[in-house]
């Protein structure tokens, strides 16, 4: 099946990690308590610095986010190995990142988790692309349009069948890896 | 093959490896606290039903360490989830904050942080509390709900960082599929000049490859100056090889690394078995660097990331607020007694904070004696505000209420290990990492100093 996301995106740059993503006073939400995984959601991104974040990514008073595409810079989730990080972006609304570059544990939880789609560009959009632009992405042909302007992405290659199982239980279930639960 | 091939190829029973290779590996150890592991429990019993049981009860290590000593009500259920699985599935070694098993964790804060608050099993953070109870092997692999687990490559052990998901996966399987990175070779001549610690060499790295300069890599740390390294100093280094974006950091095995991993299995009682790994002739490396420590000086990684390398003594103009000794990284009995060695006799200039790393460390503290007095006393007559409950405190943060917290826009010379916006607090305030040398001089002066002007 096609699939495609038009949305407005969000714009970060270099070094975002996930105590920006997600501050650590809010890690004793626990992400597999459904009404703490959503409140994860209502906090995501909050640690950007104010003074080059002036717009909000949770806008005050909502839980969730208008913004259902990031685009990043380098490095994007460096730091802890908090998978709070994937899920509060993916409970806010996020379907996925598109950065020049991942930290590696980060890139792995988006894949585990099945909660983000990150597509490690290698292109530095965010010198190009303002956050309140409309963005489509395109699953199957790997692109990103926005501004009138086509950016081929790296392929999510293995990845993508993981996240769009729903992660690694669900992927290693359906292809018979592991066994149904209980 | 490299040591993390080596390693790599055994565990998955495989002849050989190359880099790229995804393969399944058998998990030695799996480490999780008290912030990732209620979320890993949840993940387990979502996916493998509400009564499995672990692939191994002895092969799990829960370390309660981030968010203890807080009176935020979530922090505390926490802990309660993590002791109720380890009764539930027997777990062998939970270093649980009370005596009771039933009991419920409540941190008391009219009692506060200057009095001990926890029980007889309690060890502290996590990485030291694996490397002093004996879980750190030679050979085997590690794996922990926490990015600094790559401290554990100190011992020769493959050890890094993953998410809930995949410790979930790891608690019912006691197998993770991975990626076997390319190796990065760091070699060391020389031996360390006086005032210039393992966590200058790290820091002097980083600031040399770049803050992603390692991402999806492998640090290995070899050469004839390896010998002259401390376990602690080569601790402080792989614990930092994530702040390069490393997958892991690891150093050969040689006779002091035997030495502390047999005293500490033994005094644990912990499995005392393991076939480290050696250093083959035949390696291939993506990057291939000799470094002369003794060339090595007093390092500072400067706001915002572990990548902003200068040297302490280019740093005299940066007024500070605030000086912070602990974690993993910073807070072992050798950090205390370099910056003990410093603030001696003297008075501190700005609020500093000391929290040991584990329980081990303070009780050290206060049994070394220098003429007559502690250690720790020592420190507290210099003006280090010093806490009774280890863990890992203010290094990151956490709860309004955790010690030595920034709740103001202020800055701080710290021993930890990370200094993104907002990591110790207040997302304005700034930190700027150091040995625990530096720490100690800047401490003294009000601004980052150079810590050789106070060593004899």
């Amino acid at each position: 099946m096609a699939k495609t996301i038009t949305s407005k995106v969000f714009v970060v740059r270099d070094n975002i990690d996930t105590d920006q993503i997600i501050p650590a006073q809010y890690l004793a939400l626990v992400p597999t308590i459904a009404e703490e995984y959503e409140k994860l959601g209502s906090y995501a991104l909050i640690g950007l610095p104010d003074d080059q974040y002036p717009v909000k990514f949770v806008p005050e008073g909502t839980i969730k986010t208008p913004y259902q595409i990031v685009i990043a810079g380098r490095n994007f989730g460096c730091g802890s190995s908090r998978e709070h990080a994937p899920i509060a972006l993916g409970a806010a609304g996020v379907e996925a990142i598109v950065a020049e570059s991942f930290a590696r544990i980060f890139f792995r939880n988006c894949v585990a988790t099945g909660e983000l789609y990150p597509f490690d560009s290698g292109l530095r959009l965010c010198d190009i692309v303002k956050t309140g632009d409309e963005a489509t992405l395109d699953f199957d042909n790997d692109t990103l349009t926005v501004n009138g302007q086509t950016y081929v992405l790296k392929p999510l290659g293995d990845v993508r069948p993981v996240i769009d199982a729903g992660g690694l239980f669900n992927y290693a279930r359906q292809s018979g890896m592991i066994a149904a639960a209980e | 093959m490299t040591l993390t091939e080596k390693i790599l190829a055994r565990a998955s029973g495989k002849t050989h490896v190359r880099p790229g290779d995804n393969v399944w590996v058998n998990v030695d150890v799996l480490m999780t606290h008290d912030v990732c592991g209620p979320g890993t429990i949840g993940v387990f019993k979502r996916e493998f039903g509400a009564n499995a049981k672990i692939w191994d009860r002895k092969k799990v290590v829960i370390i309660p360490d981030h968010y203890i000593f807080t009176a935020d009500a979530m922090s505390n259920r926490n802990v309660d989830i993590l002791r109720d699985f380890a009764n539930e599935q027997q777990i062998e070694y939970f270093y649980d904050v009370i005596d009771d098993p039933k009991g419920h964790w409540r941190f008391d804060a009219a009692k506060g942080n200057g009095q001990r608050q926890f029980g007889n099993r309690y060890s502290g953070v996590c990485h030291s509390s694996l490397a002093q109870k004996g879980h750190n092997r030679p050979g085997e692999i590690l794996f922990g709900t926490d990015s600094h687990t790559c401290q554990s490559g100190a011992f020769n052990q493959f050890a890094t960082g993953i998410g809930n998901t995949d410790a979930g996966f790891i608690l019912g399987t006691g197998k993770l599929l991975i990626k076997v990175p390319e190796t990065m070779r760091f070699l060391f001549e020389g031996a360390l000049p006086k005032g210039v610690m393992g966590k200058d060499v790290i820091l002097h790295l980083i600031g040399e490859i770049g803050f992603d300069g390692a991402t999806y890599r492998a640090m290995q740390f070899e050469g004839p100056g390896v010998a002259s390294l401390s376990m602690d100093d080569r601790m402080s280094i792989t614990n930092m090889a994530i702040e390069a974006g490393g997958k892991n950091g690891i150093f050969p095995c040689d006779r002091k690394t035997l030495d502390y991993v047999n005293a500490r299995t033994a005094a644990n009682g912990t499995k005392s078995t393991f076939e480290p790994a050696e250093i083959d002739a035949d390696q291939s490396f993506v990057y291939d660097k000799t470094f002369d420590l003794s060339a090595l000086e007093p390092t500072v990684a400067c706001h915002p990331d572990p990548g902003v390398r200068k040297l302490a003594k280019e740093l005299g103009h940066i007024a500070l607020d605030r000086a912070y000794i602990g974690s993993c990284t910073g807070g072992k009995t050798s950090d205390f007694l370099a910056f003990a060695e410093i603030v001696r006799g003297k008075t501190v200039k700005i609020d500093t904070f000391g929290v040991p790393s584990t329980t081990e460390v303070m009780d050290e503290l206060k049994a070394t004696k220098w003429d007559g007095q502690s250690v720790w006393n020592i420190l507290a007559s210099a003006g280090v505000r010093l806490t009774e409950n280890p863990g890992c405190a203010a290094c990151l943060g956490g709860p309004v209420d955790t010690f030595g917290r920034m709740n103001a826009p202020l800055k701080c010379i710290s021993a930890t290990n990370r200094n993104f916006p907002g990591r110790m607090g207040h997302k304005e305030s700034q930190v700027f990492l150091a040995s625990p040398y530096t720490v100690a001089a800047s401490a003294l002066t009000g601004k980052i100093t150079d810590p050789r002007e106070f060593i004899g």
